[in-house]
């Protein structure tokens, strides 16, 4: 049964769910959307600045519509959220906060998430809270852009072979460590599973993710390094990493100088 | 031929896309859904990218031209997500006047014609451009390069 926020507010445990799923969406997004802006004026090549840069704007967009889907339950506004939570209170995976480390790095981490983002989206097309459900939708098509430019790089450095093949199996065993983070649904996932916030849960998200991906590496000419692992920390549960304070204190070191200014 | 004037449509026609101000958001089918009720406005928009940094300009724009309309005392302005804005929402005259501005109109194949001479000869130089809703072509019939809307 499709839901809206007024209805959804009236019961605790499913907003409680709904607010987890939403903070983990959100904290992905606008972590990953903070590290590729980090790339402005330092890509490779101008096509890949400006890149870096319009898909640093979509993440932090789409960060920004569920913010806001946060804010409809009664939560803060998308700024407050985005600026002035602590660590112990962001729900994204912890590979995502990781700094960027070298291009390769960069780009196996944004194409491994992005295949997850869009099988977790996919997920969420008959989510029983209907303004998500429907959001997801249009974010689809953008993500759509995001895929194709990582495809390409990814598939280009690992076929390039010297160098540029080394970094990206570094790469590829250094991301590994951490990528098992994403499919965690954190503590409430049955009760997201329950009120059918989403369609699939972390096992699930994983068997399909390897799924999609795998061919993905044979394609590039990658070695398939086997299941991810669950990591020791789990970012869904608030468990973060220094990085992650880095991160909150580079972002909102502006607003930070001055929270009541008018922008 | 319109029979029936629409003034507040009228209106939203002169509101332009702050990035490329010689298309209104109706040609570039952002209007939803406009609802009147004693003097109470609501008009429904839907952002061609859920990112696009303009979306607030827009909404201010709305809300300060059909303010003056007679009979209109409140506008209120919401996003909507659904049905999902797509490319194929711009209207004829809106991707006629993309052109003329130098932006070449969504197309189905993966390149779009060339907006300066027509050419079917384009290659993709960067699939994001200077806006969110824009990819960077190059023709290499007029050895020109031209931005065209993504597809989506």
């Amino acid at each position: 049964m499709m839901q809206t926020a007024e209805q959804i507010v009236q019961e605790p445990r499913l907003r409680h769910a709904l607010t987890e799923l939403l903070y983990q969406l959100a904290d992905d997004e606008l972590c990953l959307g903070h590290r590729d802006s980090e790339w402005l004026g330092l890509a490779p090549d101008i096509e890949g600045d400006v890149a870096f840069s319009s898909i640093a704007q979509d993440e932090v967009g789409h960060a920004v519509f569920y913010l806001e889907r946060l804010h409809e339950l009664g939560e803060a506004k998308p700024d407050q959220l985005a600026f002035f939570r602590g660590p112990g209170e962001r729900r994204n995976a912890i590979l995502l906060e990781q700094p960027n480390g070298d291009w390769a790095r960069t780009i196996v981490r944004h194409f491994l998430y992005d295949i997850f983002d869009d099988i977790r989206m996919e997920a969420l097309l008959q989510s029983s809270f209907h303004s998500l459900a429907q959001g997801v939708v249009k974010i689809r098509r953008e993500e759509h852009y995001h895929l194709l430019h990582h495809k390409m790089w990814f598939t280009r450095l690992a076929q390039a072979g010297g160098e540029a093949r080394q970094r990206m199996e570094q790469a590829v065993s250094e991301v590994w460590m951490e990528v098992g983070g994403l499919f965690s649904l954190g503590e409430v996932e049955e009760e997201m599973l329950h009120y059918g916030l989403i369609a699939c849960g972390s096992e699930g998200l994983a068997q399909r993710w390897a799924e999609r991906m795998r061919p993905l590496f044979d394609e590039a000419g990658l070695n398939w390094p086997g299941m991810p692992v669950k990591p020791k920390r789990d970012g869904r549960k608030g468990e973060h990493t220094k990085d992650l304070e880095r991160l909150i204190q580079t972002m909102s070191e502006v607003v930070g100088s001055d929270p009541d200014a008018q922008w | 031929m319109k029979t029936i004037r629409d003034p507040v449509m009228e209106a939203l026609q002169t509101v332009m896309d702050p990035e490329i101000p010689d298309v209104s958001i109706v040609e570039l089918g952002m209007v939803n859904r406009v609802t009147m009720n004693e003097g109470h406005v609501r008009v429904e928009l839907t952002p061609t990218f859920v990112g696009c940094p303009a979306l607030d300009m827009i909404a201010q724009n709305v809300k300060d031209r059909l303010i003056q309309e007679e009979r209109v005392n409140r506008v209120e302005v919401a996003f909507v997500m659904s049905p999902p804005w797509t490319s194929d929402r711009i209207t004829p005259e809106g991707r006629e006047k993309l052109k003329n501005f130098g932006i070449a109109p969504p197309s189905e194949d993966r390149v779009s014609d060339c907006p300066y001479c027509g050419a079917k000869e384009g290659e993709v130089v960067n699939l994001f451009g200077p806006t969110a809703c824009r990819s960077v072509f190059y023709c290499r019939n007029c050895r020109q390069p031209f931005e065209g809307m993504k597809t989506v």
